[in-house]
């Protein structure tokens, strides 16, 4: 087994989910509580990974951070390195890729908190960003759980993305699914059923747990 | 009296509702004024405007000498700066968190200690707001907000969450608290035997408009128009003396009848409120229930109301009956005929005269 790969996808997928942590929930929060009137438009923005292929998502994410785009730039500048077919690079893309998976499970669980309790928190003088923590916080906490970890399984699972944005290199992007492809391309079946097999037995726990928690892990925005 | 309060707002709801609502209180010369009106008034509505937890379209609030929010000229304090606590209809109580650190919520150790202690609430410190009942999830609502020392207390219909034997003991509780609160109150509520019970000072709201705001007793006794009246309807408030308590029931002197209605442990000069639709006419001799109050009396006029007849008696104190006009016609109703009048001992209602 790729051992090496394996390493790899599961930092991928940590540092994913704890960026999208951090990015997810205020999008989450503005998302749930907005009454814009274009609020739809960045839920569907955020929610095109679901159905986009993801080689069309890769191919802009590779424009997006090449070297002669302001972005590509500004991080040579700023490391001297290059975004494409590096680590940093396939953060990038994987945080935009699994993003709906953090901000739908939180929008499902911001959105059944009682809208009264942070009015109730509010009258007593307490901020809003202290009710978020204090009110809000604990009671999502599940919802916040199952963000996390749809986050990490689905990001362990990606492949065209990153076939798209980080190549093939050995212990810097070729993550465990691109070790599968390469396995099977090189007509070594057994270390592809081993590893397949290892990620089947894993994204089955993860979705099983999941769903013993909650049971609307997977639907869509939540009416509101 | 020097209005504590004016509000003046106008706006209009996502639903079409316009509330157009003016209202001025004393509250420092009646500390307990109940906003009363019909389900669908507006009441909750002006209540969140006054909490800032709605924004009007146009108008102004002013609470003593500061400006809550003026639209002409762009001021705005948000809920945190108003320093009105809220007492939600359901009570919003944090379902994670232990009675006490819901008291704790806003306040220093020593101020929730204080309120735990006074709202008997110390044996319950640990428990968890689904695990007690309605009437002491509302003494930890009101305990929270009091603890945060606000300088005016709002509840948006305290009582209509509790059950109806809970409600009766509560209201006689909840008078108590916010008297002695040392905080003005305005309470919400379409209940007027709630709002008798509560309040000193009383406005009237219907279809979004405050009609008239006064002394209870005056708004009751003297409405100033007919929709007020009818917003305000309780036909029969009959001054009573409590005679005897005993087996859960009270027996009361009105006039020259004796009446029985549940003991809500009240004492001293009370009234007995009965709605006209509560009180059932008959020819029929003593009847064979007990548990009625039974009254003979003297037909004093009768008008036809559309569907339904009012009935004027005389049972030793005037009596007004609402029955139907097909019932008031198979008992041949006459002025000066004698009649009995019963009133179910439930349909009494017994409030403080205060």
């Amino acid at each position: 087994m790729d051992w090496q790969a394996i390493g790899l996808s599961l930092r991928l997928a940590l540092a994913t989910t704890l960026v999208l942590q951090v990015v997810g929930m205020p999008l989450a929060w503005w998302v749930t509580f907005s009454r814009r009137r274009w609020k739809f438009l960045v839920e569907a923005v955020v929610a095109l990974p679901l159905v986009l292929p993801p080689t069309v998502l890769g191919f802009y994410v590779l424009i997006a951070i090449g070297p002669r785009s302001p972005v590509g730039a500004l991080y040579a500048r700023l490391t001297g390195g290059l975004l494409p077919f590096s680590f940093a690079g396939l953060l990038v893309a994987s945080v935009l890729y699994s993003m709906p998976f953090t901000v739908q499970p939180m929008v499902a669980a911001f959105g059944s908190v009682d809208r009264k309790l942070l009015e109730a928190s509010w009258c007593l003088g307490i901020s809003r960003a202290s009710t978020f923590r204090r009110v809000v916080m604990p009671l999502a906490r599940q919802g916040i759980a199952t963000a996390a970890i749809l986050s990490f399984a689905h990001t362990v699972g990606e492949f065209g993305v990153v076939l798209m944005v980080g190549g093939n290199i050995a212990g810097v992007t070729r993550t465990v699914s691109i070790s599968i492809y390469d396995q099977a391309q090189s007509l070594d079946y057994a270390g592809a059923w081993h590893t397949s097999l290892l990620l089947v037995a894993f994204s089955f726990v993860v979705l099983a747990v999941t769903y013993s928690w909650q049971r609307r892990a997977w639907m869509l925005w939540p009416p509101h | 009296m020097a209005a504590t309060l004016t509000a003046n707002c106008r706006c209009v709801l996502p639903g079409g509702f316009r509330l157009d609502a003016a209202l001025a209180l004393p509250l420092d010369e009646a500390p307990v004024t109940v906003l009363f009106g019909p389900s669908g008034a507006g009441k909750t509505t002006l209540l969140r405007l006054l909490a800032g937890l709605e924004r009007p379209d146009a108008g102004k609030i002013v609470f003593r000498d500061r400006t809550w929010c003026d639209t002409a000229r762009g001021v705005w304090l948000e809920p945190q700066q108003r320093r009105a606590g809220m007492v939600f209809q359901h009570y919003a109580l944090f379902p994670h968190l232990t009675v006490e650190r819901n008291v704790a919520f806003a306040a220093t150790g020593q101020a929730a200690a204080r309120m735990m202690e006074r709202f008997g609430l110390s044996g319950l410190a640990g428990r968890l707001p689904r695990a007690i009942s309605g009437g002491e999830q509302q003494r930890v609502a009101l305990a929270r907000a009091l603890a945060a020392s606000p300088d005016l207390l709002l509840l948006d219909e305290p009582l209509s969450a509790l059950d109806a034997s809970a409600r009766i003991r509560t209201r006689r509780e909840l008078r108590g608290l916010l008297a002695s609160a040392g905080v003005p109150s305005i309470v919400v509520t379409h209940d007027r035997t709630e709002a008798i019970a509560l309040a000193d000072w009383m406005a009237v709201m219907v279809e979004g408009r405050i009609l008239q705001t006064g002394p209870v007793r005056e708004v009751f006794a003297r409405p100033a128009s007919a929709q007020v009246a009818e917003a305000v309807g309780v036909e029969n408030i009959l001054p009573a003396e409590i005679v005897s308590r005993g087996a859960g029931l009270l027996r009361l002197a009105v006039g020259r009848a004796v009446l029985e209605s549940l003991d809500g442990g009240e004492s001293g000069p009370v009234l007995a409120s009965i709605r006209a639709e509560d009180v059932a006419l008959t020819r029929d001799a003593v009847g064979a229930s007990t548990q009625r109050n039974r009254l003979t009396g003297v037909v004093r006029a009768i008008a036809i109301e559309g569907p339904l007849a009012r009935v004027e008696m005389d049972c030793g104190f005037a009596l007004v009956a609402l029955v139907t006009a097909q019932s008031a016609a198979d008992l041949n109703l006459r002025p000066g005929e004698s009649l009995a009048a019963i009133v179910k001992t439930t349909s009494v209602h017994v409030i403080p005269a205060g």
